[in-house]
């Protein structure tokens, strides 16, 4: 169905249409009438919430930033939420069938140390200065070289990336439930474009608070009873092991995350501790996380600083949740599933589990547990997640685009006076121009399913570069206009270049990763690497020739420049350090634990 | 979110979860009176009771904490 392929800072599944639509002949579920009256509740509340807050988006501060008054809980659930995709709960769980534990590496030190960053030490800046987008930022920091680039790329991956989004959901409700494809992409486009246009992104944030609660609701039964079933984290221990041994599954450390991290050849993944924390937990991680606009306009949208820092650390806490009903119905999957005859089930990769093989693929994980152990009504609910997962992915990617349409490419190169009245209605329109180009990708993408591996790819090459040029200029005062565009474009370039070098040759991976012994997921990891440096160095070189801003024009961009607002003091239990050092401590433990 | 004095997020999360809640949970109640229980694995569980019911409790009480008109 799909392969996992780190792009950006989140995993996209890519998906083999083809192999798809073979499969679709036999649903692996069937809903009854209480699982369609869910799924039928589901879409009338989302289209009355667009209509209720409707009334609350009529000025542009309203419209694309929820009037700035998002409480710290709302912000962080909806900023978790927006990476909360159910392509990557899919995929994430059959790669944990697949690969083990190590899976839990993307939510772990792929995610909190970001999370927390932006928080405590970028949030403040991105806040005083009044941004509406991260190219907003540029734009301040750089002048408008740099913000159109970032802008236009944003833009333009954005409407694909939806596209992507509503595609995948028209393919694995295909699959699931046997529904047919144009009858997925119709409702599901028409419901996100209804409750976008309407309510604007307090719209998409609260469809996307709903998503989360539902996607808990849906899927977190399968590791309790899962858990039940095995008789606990032990008693599944004991049952792997005993798996393995008998050699009914492929031997090999599932539980541990970083004991066979010390060479590239000592796990399944063909990585290397190196390319996981300075590929992932760094170059990926807080690229996506602290300079994707898709993520921090949830937490621009906070009431006040206070909550805008507080928002990813509580939406770091959720995420070092999530593999508890991702991570664990993968490595269930491995001891609990079994086919009608009673032996135990192997899942196999997409390309075997073609039709009438009557075998499953790793990404199937997750439904076939749901299938397991939901009756009816729970798993409607279930299956409602996975759908409100599609659609919020499509609506946070479409708003994120009216948005910086709007602000950072209509406005300043289109029609530089317009009323706030007419943002308003460019925004409304916007979201139907995204929801349409959105369509217009999904049917692309259904007929050449090779143009999925590129839109994705193109998707990773903006992000860690854009976190070099952010990250210099935010914490170097002496960064230039010149130095932040070309750091920018090298930057890009350098990763368009590594990628474009592997994909001719696939043997040039041992000089991008440094080993031989690489495998793709290294990759990623070392391309966003390089191209972060690349940015960072060309920024600073450039800079140093170059002739910078005066000191009066950084306040509010830049540290050392800027006065953080002072924070009225508030009991221990609602400070932002307190709850981020509790953060630090469960992030430790957890590895500590897995080790 | 309810500053401005409109209904809060909570408030439509209480709603749907009491919803699904309800239906969940009356189905639960139903295998268990009638005893034809689905063809899921540990269906003697009766999940559908205890997480139905934990919605439907989880949905009331966010639905009237955070009703429109009351500060939340």
């Amino acid at each position: 169905m799909y392969e996992l392929v780190p792009t950006g800072g989140m995993s996209i599944p890519q998906i083999d249409a083809h192999s798809l639509l073979a499969l679709a002949t036999s649903p692996l579920a069937r809903l009854g009438a209480l699982d369609i009256a869910v799924i039928v509740i589901y879409f009338a509340m989302v289209i009355w919430i667009g209509f209720y807050l409707k009334g609350q988006a009529n000025t542009s501060e309203e419209f694309f930033m929820a009037g700035r008054e998002m409480t710290a809980w709302i912000a962080g659930l909806s900023f978790v939420s927006a990476n909360l995709g159910s392509l990557e709960l899919m995929g994430w769980a059959g790669s944990a069938y697949q690969y083990g534990i190590l899976a839990a590496h993307w939510y772990w030190i792929g995610a909190i140390p970001a999370m927390l960053f932006l928080g405590m030490v970028m949030m403040p800046f991105y806040y005083v200065c009044k941004t509406h987008s991260v190219p907003g930022y540029l734009k301040l920091r750089y002048g408008q070289g740099a913000s159109v680039v970032s802008a236009i790329s944003f833009a333009f991956m954005t409407v694909l990336m939806s596209g992507v989004n509503m595609f995948a959901m028209a393919e694995v409700m295909k699959v699931v439930l046997g529904w047919d494809l144009n009858f997925s992409i119709i409702v599901s486009s028409l419901a996100v474009a209804a409750y976008v246009a309407l309510g604007g992104l307090r719209s998409a944030i609260f469809n996307e608070v709903l998503q989360f609660m539902l996607i808990w609701g849906g899927a977190l039964l399968v590791p309790i009873i899962g858990m039940v079933e095995t008789g606990g984290w032990n008693g599944f221990k004991a049952r792997l092991a005993h798996n393995i041994e008998s050699g009914a599954i492929a031997g090999g450390d599932y539980t541990h995350m970083w004991r066979s991290m010390g060479h590239f050849t000592d796990n399944p993944m063909g990585i290397h501790w190196t390319g996981i924390v300075f590929g992932l937990g760094f170059a990926i991680s807080f690229g996506y996380w602290t300079t994707d606009f898709l993520v921090v306009q949830r937490v621009l949208a906070a009431q006040n600083l206070r909550a805008a820092r507080m928002a990813p650390v509580i939406g770091s806490f959720f995420k070092m949740a999530v593999p508890f009903i991702v991570i664990l119905p993968g490595l269930l999957g491995l001891v609990v599933l079994q086919n009608p005859n009673g032996t135990l089930m192997h899942l196999v990769p997409q390309n075997l589990a073609t039709e009438g093989s009557g075998l499953h693929s790793y990404n199937e994980v997750l439904p076939l547990m749901m299938v397991r152990y939901m009756s009816p009504g729970l798993l409607g609910l279930g299956i409602t997640a996975l759908i409100a997962g599609f659609m919020s992915g499509m609506a946070g990617n479409v708003s994120a685009f009216s948005a910086v349409w709007t602000y950072d490419i209509y406005q300043p190169l289109i029609k530089k006076n317009a009323s706030d009245e007419h943002l308003v209605t460019v925004g409304r329109w916007a979201t139907i121009l995204g929801v349409v180009v959105s369509i217009g990708t999904a049917y692309l993408v259904m007929s050449a399913a090779g143009i999925m591996d590129y839109v994705q790819a193109l998707f990773s090459f903006f992000i860690s570069p854009l976190l070099g040029v952010v990250l210099v200029g935010m914490f170097w005062r002496r960064a230039t206009k010149a130095g932040g565009f070309w750091g920018l474009l090298l930057g890009t370039l350098t990763s368009v270049g590594l990628w474009a070098w592997v994909k001719a040759d696939p043997s040039a991976l041992r000089y991008v990763a440094i080993s031989p012994d690489a495998k793709d997921m290294a990759e990623n990891m070392y391309r966003a690497l390089w191209s972060v440096i690349v940015a960072i160095l060309v920024n600073v070189i450039v800079s140093l020739a170059t002739t910078p801003k005066p000191a009066a024009e950084l306040e509010g961009l830049v540290y050392g420049a800027t006065k953080i607002p002072k924070e009225d003091p508030v009991p221990i239990y609602k400070n932002e350090w307190f709850w981020t050092a509790i953060a630090i401590v469960m992030f430790c433990a957890l590895n500590v634990y897995f080790w | 979110m309810s500053t401005s004095g409109h209904s809060s997020i909570w408030f439509f999360i209480g709603i749907l979860l009491t919803a699904y809640g309800a239906m969940i949970f009356c189905y639960g109640l139903y295998e268990l009176a009638t005893g034809h229980l689905a063809n899921v694995v540990l269906a003697n569980l009766h999940a559908p009771v205890w997480w139905g019911g934990g919605m439907l409790i989880l949905g009331l009480f966010y639905g009237i904490r955070f009703r429109p008109g009351r500060n939340g």
